[in-house]
């Protein structure tokens, strides 16, 4: 086997508006910096909507991991009409659900249990990233 | 007289997660929002506008809009005018970062103290044409750049 690897793309939905788009954001940067830098790459959400040919370079064909903070998905919608394969999805609003003791507040600084919900989140997403990689032949 | 809407001038940031600059508009665009002039503006949220989202498209038809961007591509202006209509201003971030002379501005996870005064920078430019939207006199920048709860 030769190439280089493809890193697996992660969206997060951005929401400026509450703090679970806010946890959903900072769960991509724990994702993609602290958790799974060797495998995973952030694409901005706005980048690939807008049909930036690097960013739909990143997403087509493959499997990717959307992380949404609100029922719309925009994340994972935005990912399917820019010709992913297919689409991992982790939703916030799912994840706190999971973890009820969790107050999240803030957006561009969330508090303790914002930061522990993104933590959360991203936890959950590293699993799937484990398995894409698994799955692939990369382990 | 008829008990109309309060005229809002509608806020859309980029928010992009590739670029320091991105979390500049993001954190300008709240700092305007909750602190600068909270009873004059509203967010619309870009990935929100992008997937659809009949409200957020129409409030930008009816309602003057600043589109605030991290680079030169704008996607936050382009989406703006493309789904509902030109945006009544364009900012961006890394034309605020040259005027004012700025340098590095920390990571797109963590700004660093010049970041933080980019995004005020960035948050003044806002309230300058809200007001002018709103057809106001400058009334100044109520609780100060960087004087925020962070």
């Amino acid at each position: 086997m030769s190439g280089k690897r493809r890193k697996i793309p992660v969206v997060p939905c951005s929401g400026i508006g509450k703090s679970l788009g806010a946890a959903a954001r900072e769960a991509a940067f724990v994702l993609a910096e602290d958790l799974r830098p060797d495998k995973m790459k952030i694409v901005a959400l706005a980048l690939l909507v807008m049909g930036d040919e690097d960013a739909r370079r990143e997403v087509a064909g493959g499997e990717a991991i959307a992380i949404d903070g609100c029922k719309l998905e925009c994340a994972a919608k935005g990912l399917a009409c820019s010709g992913a394969a297919k689409v991992h999805k982790i939703a916030v609003f799912d994840v706190v659900r999971r973890h009820r003791g969790l107050k999240p507040e803030g957006v561009c600084d969330l508090n303790e249990d914002g930061l522990r919900l993104a933590r959360a989140t991203a936890d959950e997403a590293a699993k799937i990233v484990d398995e894409v990689d698994t799955e692939g032949g990369h382990a | 007289m008829p008990n109309l809407p309060r005229k809002k001038v509608g806020l859309i940031s980029c928010s992009g997660e590739e670029l320091p600059e991105g979390t500049v508009t993001r954190r300008a665009v709240r700092k305007v929002l909750e602190t600068l002039r909270p009873d004059d503006t509203v967010t619309l949220c870009l990935p929100l506008f992008l997937a659809g989202g009949e409200g957020e498209r129409a409030f930008a038809r009816y309602y003057p809009t600043i589109a605030v961007d991290g680079c030169d591509k704008r996607c936050a202006a382009l989406a703006t005018e493309k789904y509902s209509a030109k945006p009544a201003a364009s900012i961006v971030a890394t034309e605020v970062a040259k005027e004012s002379g700025c340098g590095t501005i920390g990571t797109v996870r963590r700004l660093d103290e010049s970041g933080m005064r980019l995004a005020d920078a960035v948050a003044g430019k806002i309230v300058e044409e809200t007001d002018r939207l709103l057809k106001r006199k400058p009334k100044g920048m109520a609780g100060g750049p960087g004087r925020e709860k962070r």
